[in-house]
């Protein structure tokens, strides 16, 4: 994704400017800014416990940043109409009495009081939601009895319907075996595309990433770097990062990021090529 | 409504007064439970409506105390309740059950409490009876305007919250980052909540209330997958179970012993029991035709 022009000179999604995070006693983000631009696909990379979490809370208005700012297209403060949210974590009782179409539909209007009146218009739209989503069959399944790649479909349509101009996932592609991970990465660049969005994704294993990202955010140590990917997933930036020598390696068209040289390797932004074995001997 | 009916409609029924307001103020409650039930199963706080009519207990045996209705005893020391729950952590689902033990048990001494002093002072008898157990047929006509308000109270409640409430019921995170007022809606829910157990208790009783409450709604969400059908079977099952309670209980006055009649509460309960058993029967007879279908194949 070369030739991008960058990112203050695009139009601002979303801007994050000297985010500081305490939880208790502990710092747990330290200045961190960057700028998300109108379409872009960027992943929020880093170890887990990092602080991606804390920072799409940050975003969501969901966790007060102790300094700093966060602008949403272009405006501060709670604007959350404009960003669609997919949770990490997420469980669905079996025999809850809700749909599939149901929590799509929750999606446009759950703020209204009352209940939502039967709606061909409204129905359609779940529909072609769905469609997007690749969740048609399932549509009138209840959400509880799907399975967890199925469930994080309806949710990215849940996310999606009111037509965010942000959407933001938390480690969508944890705990997915490899054909489901390729599966949604593809859907997500491919919704990204049709429905004009920026995405901002979550990750602490990047190689399934990046062949779709056109930046990234760099998380370690509390703190961030973000640019385009040859730009953030370097030696020296990353070494600047951590505050510790790290190697960035390239092997099999897969990026290693080896870290803790001192106390044993420590890999990241990767998974599957330690069991090869021969990467590390 | 002479001749071949007369075996299951007793002579009098239709003219009893007794019958009529009891089959009003059954309607209205049950209705009222159902709705509000329904969000109590999905929310995993029915045992929070159990704690809030054992502490009822406590407010209908101290209502006896000072000489007023149950009804009032069960609304005001619920609403204590709720607000204990509350700031305990009734919102939290750790603190959750933390919360409804405490309260619950609480709740309990005070009626063991009120019940010895109401034996000692007043010359009520069978105050416990009234309190724990309930009777439809005991409710006076007087009351019905006061029930019916309170019913409608918690119903608007419940049906004007019903989509942020749903979504915060099924996932408080998903409700969080739209930027909902979880918590609020939270506390919302657990007035309603406190309405429909005061009202359920007053109608069956303050320990079988939790039947009425969720018995019907449980039900419901087996039979269909859809929520606002769910919402309207769950009601059209606690009407049900009232109304052929009150039909049965009357009936049984023919009953051994004969001129005693079973009370109406066990025949409500009993029936929302039997809806419950019954309403898991499309899936397990689902199963066994699919086991079967699978077997033949296999063959």
């Amino acid at each position: 994704m070369t030739g991008a022009p960058a990112a203050d000179e695009r139009e601002a999604v979303l801007e994050v400017q000297g985010v500081d995070v305490h939880l208790g006693n502990r710092q747990v983000l330290s200045d961190v800014s960057f700028t998300v631009g109108a379409n872009d696909f960027t992943g929020l990379i880093g170890a887990n416990g990092a602080g991606k979490t804390t920072l799409m809370r940050v975003i969501l208005g969901l966790q007060p940043p102790s300094s700093g700012r966060v602008r949403i297209s272009g405006r501060e403060g709670r604007h959350r109409s404009t960003i669609g949210y997919v949770p990490q974590k997420f469980v669905f009782d079996p025999d809850m009495p809700l749909r599939a179409r149901d929590l799509v539909a929750l999606g446009i209007d759950a703020q209204r009081w009352g209940i939502a009146l039967p709606s061909r218009s409204r129905r359609e739209r779940v529909e072609a939601m769905l469609a997007a989503v690749n969740g048609l069959q399932f549509a009138d399944t209840r959400i509880g009895r799907l399975s967890g790649g199925e469930q994080q479909r309806v949710l990215i349509a849940h996310a999606l319907i009111s037509e965010p101009t942000l959407l933001l996932l938390d480690e969508p592609l944890a705990n997915l075996d490899p054909a489901s991970t390729q599966e949604v990465v593809s859907l997500l660049a491919k919704i990204a595309a049709e429905q004009n969005i920026a995405v901002l994704i979550s990750a602490h294993e990047m190689n399934p990433l990046l062949p779709v990202l056109d930046r990234i955010i760099y998380v370690a140590a509390g703190r961030a770097a973000s640019g385009r990917t040859d730009e953030v997933v370097r030696a020296d930036v990353l070494s600047k990062l951590y505050g510790d020598h790290v190697d960035v390696l390239h092997v099999h068209g897969r990026v290693l990021v080896v870290t803790g040289a001192g106390e044993g390797l420590d890999l990241h932004g990767h998974e599957g090529a330690i069991t090869d074995g021969e990467v590390l001997r | 409504m002479s001749g071949f009916l007369s075996p299951v409609f007793e002579p009098g029924f239709f003219a009893s007064a007794q019958v009529h307001v009891a089959l009003e103020v059954g309607t209205v409650v049950a209705l009222v439970a159902a709705a509000v039930g329904s969000f109590a199963v999905l929310r995993g706080q029915s045992f929070a409506g159990e704690a809030l009519s054992d502490v009822g207990t406590a407010g209908g045996s101290g209502a006896f105390l000072v000489g007023v209705g149950p009804l009032w005893g069960f609304l005001v020391l619920g609403a204590a309740a709720a607000c204990a729950m509350e700031l305990i952590g009734v919102q939290r689902p750790r603190g959750r059950d933390l919360a409804t033990g405490i309260v619950l048990g609480a709740g309990l001494g005070l009626a063991a409490l009120f019940f010895s002093l109401v034996a000692e002072y007043r010359d009520t008898t069978g105050a416990p009876v009234t309190v724990l157990f309930g009777s439809l047929f005991t409710v006076s006509a007087s009351l019905t305007p006061a029930i019916a308000a309170l019913s409608v109270a918690g119903l608007a409640l419940v049906l004007a919250l019903y989509r942020p409430l749903l979504l915060s019921s099924a996932s408080a995170e998903l409700a969080a980052a739209r930027g909902l007022p979880v918590r609020l809606i939270g506390v919302l829910y657990l007035v309603a909540l406190v309405l429909a157990v005061a009202l359920a208790s007053l109608t069956i009783g303050t320990i079988l209330s939790t039947g009425l409450l969720v018995g019907p709604a449980a039900s419901a969400m087996r039979l269909t997958a859809r929520p606002v059908r769910a919402l309207l079977m769950a009601g059209l099952l606690g009407v049900a179970a009232v109304w052929l309670g009150v039909l049965l209980a009357y009936d049984s006055f023919y009953w051994p012993p004969v001129g005693h009649g079973w009370p109406v509460s066990f025949f409500v309960v009993a029936l929302v029991m039997v809806f419950y058993l019954a309403s898991g029967l499309p899936r397990a007879l689902g199963a066994r035709k699919r086991r079967r279908s699978a077997a033949g194949e296999a063959a």
